[in-house]
């Protein structure tokens, strides 16, 4: 392995947390297209919303993370990869569009009629983006991206065998992923009835993605030569095997009703199918180029690391905070109103206090920062006017004026 | 200043697109629909913050009240902009793909750590919103800040790369490669960004402050005035009455620092066309032929203003070929609007604090609340007139004196579809957005006594 491998690692790893976060996303959405006006129907969609409401839009991330870090440190196969793929990813995006609507929308719905219509258009969007993605993953898969700005065909490169095999497989995997969450989130809140009718759907979206992947394999064959030889070889086929191995797990684990570990493992299956992918096309990043070829010099690929490395520090607790509440049920627990305190006014003495060091900001923003030249006095400037702003701002509001 | 381009690496020639114009709009389409919400962003997380401080500083439930109802909208908000966020960051690759292959290694850098803020201000928005009255009042109030600080940190960012592209450094041009890159230096040694920073934060208050303000000043003409809305108004209300005037000192030293590294843009503000000692001013009126026609000239105060010294020379147009400047109209147009927006601001906000400070209370002219009313939406105007002048003003270039936009810009086809399948897309998410800020707005108040 070499430095301008490890950005690469970055962005699969960044890949697979989407493909299994946000694929459980999309797949929560896609449920919730399943009609039916009764009782139950509408729990299901209701369960489906509630559990992905506090972690969609930070799974969501995963995506924006793969993308800089694929322009930072392999700009001209970012630029290949976006101009040749224009139609799949703006179509991805329209579909984030409406994901994203549909979230706000769903806090204001309420009539069931208006939380039908916007379940719909979540469910399209979430079956539309991963769809698109997948098909763009495809281009990029069977050679049809080519270096340079809009090289490859515009239609045929995500209109082809691969890419829509890809494209239904993202789809169904998504489904499967979110039903095994799902099942695991009714059970830890105690319904049975959801936890079996998620336990039914992960069954099901198992089988309809094992055999998409099975038959899936020939498409490969015919049509992206290149990854068929890498998966069905070397490395490459130990990944798809550990994936077999992981899925198969799985399947026993939702069998059996233990979803907690099935969560993982269901992640595991996905995590080696991108693994896989990048091991049979290795070293080829885009036909004619490499990934040494194509990843920016050494300075850049060692600011990555640091800022990659930075951001993790930060990231990794703020993660594990977030799905420590979620995975405990913290969210789930009816909220428990405070009681209450006495009223207890704020002191007008500081009020005056905090007017005068207002003024003292603003008279230190207009010497240092208008009259004066340098760059430091413009910092001091600056930070004379922030003073101003926030001292004054907490003198008056916090007081309750007179009408 | 590196040498400009010339040719571009083998692979990324620049191609003929004859839809450069509309790849531009669908750009700026884009940002004009982004930009107001980043200002939420910016600053609704600290409004709701200091609202559930006073909260538990006063143990007034009214504030607990307020905290909490605009949490939701701050999540729906912050929902939209998530995705209209993501589409700026497809569209640099989709619109522009030379521009990233030539230079996403210089500035990709500032990207990675907005992708972490943003994954921070996912996160702690969730634990914030999804908390109410689940964690200990304490904890929630602390799970608020890093939503806070990652809204600062974001738009530090981003704003870096935007200086970048205004002032490039860090790196030299070579058989139309970028090579000897220094990406810290390029965005954190580039001290062009500080004044952006500062500018586009600043605004980001002023903006929510006074589009929240105008919401509850129209509730106020019609009779609600409630201790509730009386909150709900002068917080927003203080911060952007403090933020604007503040604003102008900032703008007019952002103005200093344009004119020291990009002279032509500052000639495009004022329509200076050209090179003059002891330039004027001109309000109004419409640049042609070199100069500005049927304004009011302000004698000698552009080279007071930018250099305090009536005698200064400025750089005018002409200073550069023709086909390097900037559609001077436009720029000029963009930022007299932006001027102008930013002084009547300016104007409410003193006549708020001067009451404020003389009796200690609101405003009791009817006027005052209905200029309140048109201050949100004109602020929007000022934010994107503001953005026009710097992004416009920068034209031709993406990457100033280095790479032209027509160099940046894709050989893919079908410009013009996707713009209107975007166009389409975006009237139909500023629908929504209206709709679900007056259902959240319809919802019955949550505290019984919330009429006192």
């Amino acid at each position: 392995m070499h430095l301008y491998d490890v950005p690469l690692i970055l962005m699969l790893v960044g890949l697979a947390a989407y493909a299994v976060l946000g694929g459980a996303d999309f797949g929560a959405g896609a449920w919730q297209l399943i009609g039916g006006r009764s009782e139950r129907a509408q729990r299901i969609r209701e369960h489906a919303h509630h559990s992905m409401g506090p972690v969609w839009e930070t799974n969501h991330v995963w995506l924006i993370f793969v993308l800089v870090v694929c322009w930072t440190a392999y700009p001209s196969a970012f630029g290949s990869i976006m101009s040749t793929l224009a139609a799949p990813i703006l179509l991805a995006a329209i579909g984030i569009i409406m994901r994203g609507t549909a979230y706000a929308m769903r806090s204001g719905t309420r009539t069931a009629r208006e939380q039908r219509a916007v379940e719909t258009l979540l469910g399209v969007s979430s079956i539309l983006t991963p769809f698109a993605l997948g098909a763009a993953i495809g281009g990029v898969a069977s050679g049809r991206v080519p270096e340079g700005n809009a090289e490859g065909d515009l239609v045929t490169s995500w209109l082809n065998p691969t890419s829509i095999l890809i494209g239904t497989l993202a789809v169904v995997t998504a489904a499967y992923m979110a039903a095994v969450f799902l099942a695991a989130d009714a059970r830890r809140r105690g319904e049975r009835e959801l936890t079996e009718a998620f336990r039914v759907r992960a069954l099901l979206a198992a089988l309809v993605a094992g055999a998409i992947a099975l038959g899936g394999l020939l498409v490969l064959r015919s049509d992206a030569e290149l990854v068929w030889d890498g998966l069905t070889s070397g490395w490459g086929l130990v990944a798809v095997l550990a994936s077999a191995l992981a899925g198969a797990v799985t399947i026993t684990l939702v069998w059996r009703g233990r979803f907690e570990p099935a969560r993982y493992t269901a992640a595991v299956a996905v995590g080696a199918i991108v693994a896989g992918w990048a091991l049979a096309q290795n070293p080829t990043f885009l036909p004619g180029l490499t990934v040494e070829e194509a990843a920016a010099s050494h300075t850049v690929l060692v600011a990555t690391l640091v800022s990659v490395g930075i951001g993790v520090l930060v990231l990794a607790p703020s993660l594990a905070l977030l799905f420590g509440l979620v995975l405990k049920g913290r969210f789930d627990a009816p909220p428990t109103a405070p009681a209450d305190t006495e009223p207890r006014p704020l002191a007008p003495a500081s009020q005056k206090r905090l007017l005068a060091v207002s003024a003292g900001g603003l008279g230190t923003g207009l010497l240092f920062l208008t009259l004066l030249e340098p760059g430091w006095a413009h910092a001091i400037g600056v930070a004379g006017l922030f003073v101003f702003i926030a001292a004054g701002f907490v003198a008056i509001a916090s007081s309750e004026p007179a009408a | 200043m590196t040498a400009a381009l010339g040719t571009l690496a083998a692979a990324f020639q620049s191609v003929d697109q004859d839809y450069l114009f509309e790849a531009r709009q669908m750009q700026a389409l884009s940002f004009a629909a982004h930009i107001p919400l980043v200002c939420f962003g910016i600053a609704f997380p600290a409004l709701v913050v200091f609202v559930e401080w006073l909260s538990l500083r006063t143990g007034n439930p009214v504030y607990r009240t307020l905290a909490r109802r605009w949490s939701k909208v701050m999540l729906a908000l912050f929902a939209v902009g998530v995705v209209t966020g993501t589409i700026l960051s497809f569209e640099l690759g989709l619109l522009w793909p030379n521009f990233m292959a030539t230079f996403g290694d210089v500035f990709g850098l500032a990207f990675m750590l907005e992708g972490f803020s943003f994954f921070v201000e996912a996160i702690f928005i969730a634990i914030y919103v999804y908390g109410w009255d689940r964690l200990s009042p304490r904890m929630h109030f602390l799970s608020g800040i890093p939503v806070v600080l990652a809204g600062f940190t974001g738009s530090l960012m981003v704003i870096t790369v935007n200086g970048w592209m205004n002032n490039p450094t860090g790196f030299r041009i070579e058989n139309g490669e970028a090579v000897d890159i220094h990406p810290w230096e390029a965005l954190f040694g580039n001290d062009y960004f500080w004044h952006e920073l500062v500018h586009m934060y600043l605004a980001g208050f002023i903006v929510a402050g006074f589009l929240t303000a105008g919401i509850y000043a129209f509730g106020w003409l019609r009779g609600r005035r409630t201790a509730y809305h009386r909150a709900a108004l002068v917080i927003p209300l203080t911060v952007a009455a403090l933020a604007a005037p503040a604003q102008i000192l900032v703008g007019d030293w952002a103005a200093r620092e344009v004119a020291k590294t990009q002279p032509v843009k500052l000639a495009a503000f004022e329509g200076l066309g050209e090179t003059e000692k002891g330039a004027p001013i001109h309000v109004l009126g419409w640049y042609d032929g070199g100069e500005v026609k049927y304004g009011i000239p302000l004698p000698r105060m552009l080279s007071i203003l930018t250099y305090h010294d009536p005698n200064a020379t400025v750089q005018g147009l002409d200073t550069v070929p023709e086909d390097e400047q900037p559609p001077v109209n436009v720029v000029r147009m963009a930022f007299q609007t932006m001027v102008g927006i930013g002084t009547a601001l300016a104007l409410i906000s003193a006549a708020y604090l001067f009451v404020w400070l003389r009796h200690r209370r609101l405003p009791r002219s009817v006027w005052f609340y209905r200029s309140l009313v048109a201050a949100g939406p004109l602020s929007v105007v000022a934010l994107i007139a503001g953005w026009v002048t710097t992004e416009v003003g920068r034209q031709p270039w993406v990457v100033y004196d280095v790479m032209r936009t027509e160099e940046a810009v894709t050989g893919a086809s079908g410009i013009p579809l996707g713009y209107a399948t975007l166009a389409l897309v975006y009237a139909g998410l500023a629908v929504a957005v209206w709709w679900i800020l007056r259902r959240l707005s319809r919802a019955p108040l949550e505290v019984a006594d919330a009429s006192v």
